[in-house]
C-alpha cells in the first residue's frame, strides 16, 4: 500500500504544471463555458492537441499521449488546479475510444485525427423522449437500403447539439429483437438533409442541451460501427467510460477552495461567514466527503491499472461525485447570502446587463440549479443504485 | 382545537381561486415575466377589487381578517408563482403601517395602499449585513424638522414596481446595535434616490438602491425614533408566515405534477411510479408538504404572541419550510428527470421560487440559530 508519488511521477507533475503555467490561455480564465463562444471553447484543446496531450488516455498508435493512470490523475488535478476549462468529452472520451476498440481501419484513419484536431465536434445521441433511463428501448428506426441506412426519429437531451459537425446515434435497426439486441451505432454527419436540432433551454437559462430531429436521414452504410444489431455492447463500452470520469475529484477540490474564499469574505456579523460554526462544519462535512470519493477512485484506479475494471463499481463514482458537485453548488449559493437572488444573464446576452453584488455571486444559484443536472444524466443516480444492488450485491 | 375555515375565508380562498385559474395560468405568468415590466398592474387592480390587498387589515383600517386571510391568499399564490408584490406591499408595508404607523400615517396611506393605488416595498438589506436586520451601514441624521438619508439597500425586491419605500435607517448607535433602528417611509421618486434595477432567478425583480441626501419629513418616521428594531422583527415574521404559504402552495403543485408524472411516464414497460424507491420518495415529499403546512398554520395563530413566542413559531415554521421546500423541489426535478430541468416545464420555475424563500428574511441556518437562541 502507497499512496504517495515516485520521484518520477513528481517529475511529470512538475512538467505539466509548468506547460499548464505558460500555455493556458489568460483570457479564459475568466469565462465559465456558458460564456464562451465556439472558438474559445475549441482553444486549449488545441493547443494541448498541438503539444499532444490532448488524449492522454488513447493509445500511442491512435495519436493518444499513452500516459498511465497515475499520470492521468495527475494530469487532471493539474488541470483542475489551474482552473483549466474542462475539454469536451463527447469525442475524446466517449465516441474516441469506441472507435479505436470497434471501428474498422477505415473509420480509425477517417475519424480519430479530426477529433484530436476538434476539425469535428462530436455529440451524443442517445437518450429520446420515451427512452431515458431504459435507454435500450429506444425506437428511432434504421433501415438498411441498398448502401444506406435511412434514419427516422428523434433524439433529446442533446447537449452542444447546436455546435456539432457529427452525432454518433444510437439506432434500432431489427424491431423484432429483443430490445438490446437490435440495436445498430451510427455515424451521422450533422449536415445531412433531414437533420433539426430544437434548442431546450434549461432552468437556469442556459442553452446546452437540445432536441435533435431526423426525417429520413440518409447515412452511408460504412458509418455503422462493428456489427449491426451489436450496438448495445458499445454503447455500454462508452456508458462504462463516462461513468468513470464522472467523480469529478480534481474540480470538486478547487471549487471547494473558492467556496472558502467566498466564505471568508461574506460576512455575518461582522465576522466572516467561514468563522462561523455552522458553514465551518459544512464546509468539513463536505471536504471529508469528497476525500473519501477521491480514494475511492484512486482504488478503482489503481484496480484498472491492473487490467480489472472500470466495473460497476464505477457507479460509486458517478453517486457520490454528483452529490458532491450538486452540495458544493449548494454550500456556495448560500455562501453569497442574499445576491443568490440575483438572475446573471447568459451568454446570448447582450452583455450590457447589470450584474449586482461581489464578481463572486454572480451566477451562483443558477449553477446550483443546473448541477442538478448531475444526478439525472449518465444514467440517474436510481439507475446507478440498481448497478450496485445488482451486479454488485447480486440482489 | 379546530383547524378549519370560516366561510369568509373559504369564500376568499375560492375567489382567488377562480382569478387565478382564469387569469394566471403557468403560460400567462410566463408572458407577465417576460415583459419589460416583468408585472402587471392591472392584475393588482383585480386584487384590489376582489379586496385581497385589504384581506390581512382589521376593520377600523377598511380590512376585514388578519393573518389567516393572507395565509390564505399567499398559498393560492404560491400554487401559482404570483410575481406581484403582496407581501413587499400589504404583509410588509402594510404591516408596518397598522402596527407602527400614526394616525395620520394610518390615514394617508393605507387607503391608496389596499386601493390598489399605491404599490410598496421594504427596503432593508444591505451588503454587509447578510440577514441580520439590525446590521446597518445606512443612517438617517436630524435635519431640521426631519432627517436626512444615506446609504445602499441590496436585493430590495419589488423595488421597480414601488412608488414608495419603508427605509430601515441607523439613527444612533454602532452598526448592529439593536437600539438607534428607525423607519423611515420614502417616495422613490424623491431626490438623491437612485435604483439600479434587475431580474431575480425567481422570475421577479428587484433594485439596488443609493439613497445620498434624501431628505424626509418628520412625518415619515414610523413609530419612535430608534426603536423600530422590534417593530421589524415583528413584521418580518409575519412576512415569514405568509412566505411558509406561498412555500407550501409551491410544494402541493409540484407533489401534485410528480405524482401525476410518475404515473404517466413509463420505463421498463411500466409506469415509473411501481417503482417502490420512487414510492417512498413521494411519501416523503408527501409528509414534508404536510408538515410545512402545519407549521404555517401554527405560525400564522402564534403572530399576536410575545416576542418570545412569536419567534420561535416564525423561526421554526422558516426552518421547517426552507428544509421541505429544498427536498421537495429537488425531488420533484429528479423524479421528472430531464424534463424537470427545462425552463418549459414549471416545476423547475417552483424549485427556484422555494430556494429563493429560503433565502428571504434569513436561511435555515439564520432562523435555526434564531430559534434556538429564542428557546
Amino acid at each position: 500500500m502507497d499512496m504517495s508519488f515516485s520521484p518520477d511521477e513528481l517529475a511529470f507533475r512538475d512538467e505539466v504544471r509548468e506547460f499548464i503555467a505558460n500555455n493556458y490561455p489568460a483570457e479564459l480564465r475568466k469565462k465559465t463555458r456558458g460564456e464562451m463562444t465556439k472558438d474559445e471553447i475549441l482553444t486549449w484543446h488545441r493547443i494541448l492537441h498541438k503539444k499532444g496531450w490532448v488524449a492522454p488516455h488513447w493509445p500511442v498508435e491512435y495519436g493518444g499521449a499513452g500516459w498511465d493512470i497515475t499520470q492521468r490523475y495527475i494530469w487532471n488535478e493539474e488541470n483542475a488546479r489551474a482552473e483549466t476549462q474542462a475539454l469536451l468529452p463527447f469525442g475524446l472520451s466517449m465516441v474516441g475510444p469506441v472507435i479505436y476498440n470497434f471501428g474498422n481501419e477505415e473509420q480509425k484513419k477517417r475519424f480519430l485525427p479530426r477529433i484530436l484536431s476538434a476539425e469535428d465536434w462530436w455529440c451524443q445521441g442517445y437518450s429520446e423522449p420515451g427512452s431515458g433511463s431504459d435507454l435500450a428501448s429506444l425506437r428511432t428506426r434504421a433501415v438498411r437500403e441498398g448502401d444506406h441506412y435511412i434514419v427516422n426519429g428523434s433524439k433529446t437531451w442533446t447537449t452542444l447539439a447546436q455546435f456539432a459537425d457529427w452525432m454518433f446515434c444510437l439506432v434500432r435497426t431489427d424491431p423484432d429483437a429483443k430490445k438490446q439486441e437490435g440495436i445498430s451505432f451510427l455515424l451521422i454527419d450533422m449536415k445531412t438533409p433531414g437533420i433539426t436540432v430544437r434548442p431546450i433551454i434549461t432552468m437556469d437559462g442556459a442553452h446546452e442541451v437540445n432536441e435533435v430531429f431526423l426525417e429520413d436521414v440518409k447515412v452511408p452504410a460504412e458509418n455503422l460501427i462493428g456489427e449491426e444489431n451489436k450496438g448495445w455492447t458499445y454503447a455500454k463500452f462508452l456508458l462504462g467510460n463516462e461513468r468513470s470520469g464522472i467523480a469529478g475529484v480534481a474540480r470538486s477540490k478547487k471549487a471547494i477552495e473558492r467556496l472558502r474564499e467566498i466564505a471568508r469574505s461574506e460576512l455575518v456579523d461582522g465576522r466572516p461567514l467561514l468563522d462561523t460554526e455552522d458553514f465551518r462544519s459544512k464546509i468539513s462535512e463536505l471536504e471529508i466527503d469528497l476525500s473519501a470519493l477521491e480514494v475511492t477512485e484512486l482504488r478503482t484506479l489503481a484496480a484498472e491499472s491492473k487490467g480489472q475494471g472500470p466495473g460497476p463499481e464505477a457507479s460509486i463514482l458517478k453517486i457520490k461525485g454528483t452529490e458532491v458537485q450538486q452540495r458544493i453548488t449548494e454550500l456556495t449559493m448560500e455562501a453569497v447570502g442574499n445576491y443568490a437572488m440575483v438572475y446573471a444573464p447568459r451568454r446570448e446576452a447582450t452583455g450590457n446587463e447589470y450584474v449586482p453584488g461581489p464578481d463572486y455571486a454572480a451566477g451562483r444559484s443558477q449553477e446550483y440549479f443546473n448541477m442538478r443536472k448531475t444526478s439525472i444524466y449518465g444514467g440517474s443516480n436510481e439507475i446507478q443504485h440498481e448497478i450496485i444492488a445488482k451486479a454488485v450485491l447480486g440482489l | 382545537m379546530d383547524f378549519s375555515f370560516s366561510e369568509e375565508q373559504t369564500l376568499l380562498r375560492n375567489s382567488v381561486q377562480g382569478f387565478l385559474q382564469d387569469k394566471y395560468d403557468f403560460d400567462t405568468r410566463r408572458k407577465i415575466v417576460a415583459t419589460p415590466e416583468g408585472w402587471r398592474r392591472e392584475n393588482w387592480q383585480q386584487f384590489a377589487e376582489l379586496g385581497l390587498l385589504a384581506a390581512p387589515f382589521p376593520e377600523e383600517l377598511g380590512g376585514f381578517g388578519g393573518a389567516i386571510e393572507a395565509m390564505i391568499v399567499m398559498e393560492e399564490f404560491g400554487r401559482h408563482l404570483v410575481v406581484e408584490p403582496y407581501v413587499e406591499t400589504v404583509v410588509l408595508a402594510g404591516g408596518f403601517l397598522r402596527e407602527g404607523g400614526s394616525a395620520a400615517q394610518k390615514e394617508e396611506h393605507i387607503p391608496g395602499l389596499i386601493g390598489g393605488e399605491t404599490v410598496w416595498t421594504f427596503a432593508y438589506a444591505e451588503p454587509q449585513g447578510r440577514y441580520n436586520l439590525a446590521d446597518l451601514k445606512t443612517t438617517a441624521k436630524k435635519d431640521g424638522d426631519g432627517y436626512t438619508i444615506n446609504g445602499y439597500k441590496c436585493v430590495v425586491v419589488a423595488a421597480p414596481w414601488a412608488d414608495k419605500l419603508i427605509v430601515s435607517a441607523r439613527t444612533s448607535g454602532e452598526q448592529r446595535d439593536a437600539d438607534g433602528v428607525s423607519l423611515f417611509i420614502v417616495d422613490k421618486s424623491a431626490a438623491g434616490v437612485s435604483t439600479r434595477d434587475y431580474p431575480t432567478v425567481d422570475g421577479r425583480r428587484a433594485s439596488e438602491i443609493t439613497f445620498e441626501n434624501v431628505k424626509v419629513g418628520a412625518d415619515a418616521l414610523i413609530g419612535e425614533e430608534g426603536k423600530a428594531l422590534p417593530l421589524i422583527e415583528k413584521i418580518t415574521d409575519e412576512a415569514i408566515a405568509a412566505l411558509s404559504a406561498e412555500a407550501i402552495g409551491c410544494m402541493k403543485e409540484l407533489n401534485t405534477a410528480t405524482v401525476d408524472y410518475c404515473k404517466q411516464r413509463k420505463q421498463f414497460g411500466v409506469p415509473i411510479g411501481k417503482f417502490q424507491v420512487l414510492q417512498h420518495r413521494m411519501v416523503d415529499m408527501f409528509m414534508a408538504h404536510e408538515q410545512s403546512v402545519s407549521m404555517t398554520y401554527m405560525v400564522n395563530l402564534k403572530l399576536a404572541e410575545g416576542d418570545a413566542e412569536r419567534t420561535k413559531a416564525a423561526a421554526g415554521a422558516k426552518v421547517q419550510i426552507g428544509k421541505a421546500g429544498r427536498f421537495v423541489g429537488q425531488e420533484a426535478v429528479q423524479l421528472h428527470g430531464g424534463m424537470g430541468m427545462t425552463d418549459e416545464l414549471s416545476v423547475g420555475h417552483y424549485f427556484k421560487r422555494l430556494t429563493m424563500i429560503d433565502t428571504q428574511f434569513g436561511n435555515v441556518d439564520y432562523q435555526l440559530k434564531r430559534y434556538s437562541q429564542a428557546a
